[in-house]
């Protein structure tokens, strides 16, 4: 048996999205740049109607849809472009210890070139406090960016009061949306967000395809220089096969979107209980209410390491991930996992399960089945276990 | 990203478990970092009868710990010494980069181990990735 447990990392494509996509490799193979023929024109009107697609499933104009090649490349240009467009009115910038990497790199990026950067503290469950955005804001801050929901450990942030904070400082606010989206509802007014990262692949679409949706009126300088595509504010050639696998990603995930929530919802409640009914000395990270993203399963197990999980775990044909060090190919273990206030070596024994609304019942069962044994297996071989058992004995 | 001896030793690791009344034990590494190695062995007239290990840690940190007590088994004890972490990561067809730390905390086990048998202070080498213990950022100084 197999079990894809990683649809937080990616997801397969769907039939009906590499449908949508095919002919733009075929028959409409032109540039949507040129007119003055038919393939081209053809080209030039599915590039309208993709970015009116999409603006209608996030309740956005069509004209503030910008496609990119990728959810990185949404947040770079919406953190850099919005920095270097308004360092007239001030240098500084505001988000949170447990962002995307695309977030934090660039906001790295522009501490070496002159700007300031808060990074604001999570609580234990990974969550910010709309009171700290409005405390940290200054005379000098220009931008908010703090994610919908976290990657690793499916927090759901108080976005749209977080918004209202922003709105009332005159703060350009943007959200990183990319694990959010076909788990659930995004609207941009709802929200109220100036800016929003998305990214296909997060939701059965193709990989090389993200939006960033920018509310008119935000000033922002470009990333991508060159022609005259997006208006403008960003140069390459559409690649309308990706466009169009975005928007047929983005109408098929927010379809029964309620119902796919709920069948996620159940899957990730099974999985947290017979994990923590099963394997003594674990922890879920991240909140275990409402605020938990549908499909996100993040667990700690004490005395042993990540990475060993992943590998026995795939021998039983299981996909999963981790934030161990080993895992991440770094030093530290995941930065969300510290920032959350783990000690480094209950963040090494951490595991990441993310369902998605494919998964089947089945499978999760088979995971519950398959784990516990694995674990057990490594403790007995951890010398951080031997004590444990001693204690246990008396 | 793993040779197929390193998944095997990690897959079936040989030596896993403890000797009780061992005359020997070494521990290196910490839980901070992300991996422990302890060996434990039955050394008699400076030849090494048994060899146990534990390690929580990575599948390379498995795989380096059931090799390194391979080799080092029916060995004696000066001989052991003599192992080095690239003699452990030639048996095991070579590791990843970012993985070679582990045979040296592999061969920092053993020689611990030995340490330990001749009466030395079992220090607890705190070990880092890059094999520069001066660098890294978790050993406390």
């Amino acid at each position: 048996m197999k079990a894809y447990m990683d649809n937080n990392a990616t997801t397969s494509l769907k039939k009906e999205v590499l449908e949508a996509m095919l002919p733009y490799y075929t028959e409409v193979y032109g540039n949507a740049s040129s007119k003055f023929y038919e393939v081209g024109r053809v080209a030039e009107k599915a590039n309208a109607d993709l970015h009116k697609a999409v603006a209608d499933q996030i309740g956005a104009k069509p004209n503030e849809i910008y496609f990119t090649a990728s959810g990185c490349e949404a947040d770079n240009w919406a953190i850099k472009g919005v920095a270097f467009a308004n360092k007239n009115k001030g240098n500084h910038i505001i988000t949170t210890s447990i962002e995307h990497h695309a977030v934090l790199g660039a906001c790295e990026f522009l501490e070496k070139n002159g700007f300031e950067v808060t990074y604001l503290p999570v609580d234990e469950f990974g969550r910010v406090s709309p009171e700290e955005v409005e405390n940290a804001i200054t005379d000098k801050t220009i931008l908010v960016s703090i994610m919908t929901a976290n990657n690793e450990i499916g927090t759901v942030e108080p976005i749209s009061e977080i918004a209202k904070v922003c709105k009332a400082h005159k703060v350009i606010f943007h959200t990183d949306s990319v694990q959010a989206i076909g788990h659930m509802k995004i609207d941009v007014n709802e929200m109220g967000v100036d800016m929003l990262s998305m990214s296909a692949h997060k939701f059965h679409g193709p990989k090389g395809v993200g939006v960033l949706y920018i509310k008119s009126g935000v000033k922002i300088d470009n990333l991508i220089h060159g022609g005259g595509q997006e208006r403008g504010k960003r140069a390459a050639t559409e690649n309308l096969a990706g466009m169009a696998g975005l928007a047929k990603a983005l109408e098929l995930a927010n379809t029964d979107l309620d119902k796919k929530i709920a069948h996620m919802k159940y899957l990730r409640d099974k999985l947290i209980k017979g994990i923590s009914e099963k394997i003594p000395y674990s922890r879920l990270n991240g909140p275990a209410d409402d605020t938990r993203l549908c499909n996100n399963v993040n667990f700690s197990f004490k005395y042993v390491e990540g990475e060993s999980i992943l590998m026995l775990l795939d021998m039983k044909g299981v996909a999963a991930s981790s934030g161990s060090a080993c895992a991440s190919g770094s030093l530290d273990p995941s930065h969300v996992l510290l920032a959350i206030g783990l000690p480094h070596e209950i963040a090494h024994g951490s595991l990441r399960l993310s369902v998605g609304d494919e998964t089947t019942e089945e499978e999760v069962d088979y995971v519950i089945e398959v784990l516990p044994p694995i674990i057990e297996r490594l403790r007995m071989m951890s010398p951080l276990y031997e004590e444990v058992l001693r204690k246990e004995v008396k | 990203m793993y040779s197929e001896k390193v998944m095997d030793h990690f897959a079936n690791p040989r030596n896993v478990g403890e000797i009780k009344n061992a005359n020997a034990v070494g521990e290196v590494g910490n839980a901070k970092c992300g991996d422990i190695m302890k060996i434990y062995m039955d050394i008699e007239d400076d030849v090494i009868k048994d060899v146990k290990f534990k390690t929580f840690g990575c599948g390379a940190a498995i795989a380096t710990s059931s090799m390194a007590t391979e080799m080092v088994k029916g060995k004696s004890v000066d001989e052991a010494l003599k192992l080095s972490n690239k003699a452990v990561m030639e048996a095991l067809d070579g590791l990843p980069p970012e993985k070679i730390h582990c045979s040296v905390l592999a061969e920092q086990a053993i020689r611990a181990a030995i340490d330990n048998y001749h009466g030395k202070e079992n220090t607890n080498v705190h070990h880092n990735c890059t094999s520069d213990c001066e660098s890294c950022p978790h050993v406390e100084k």
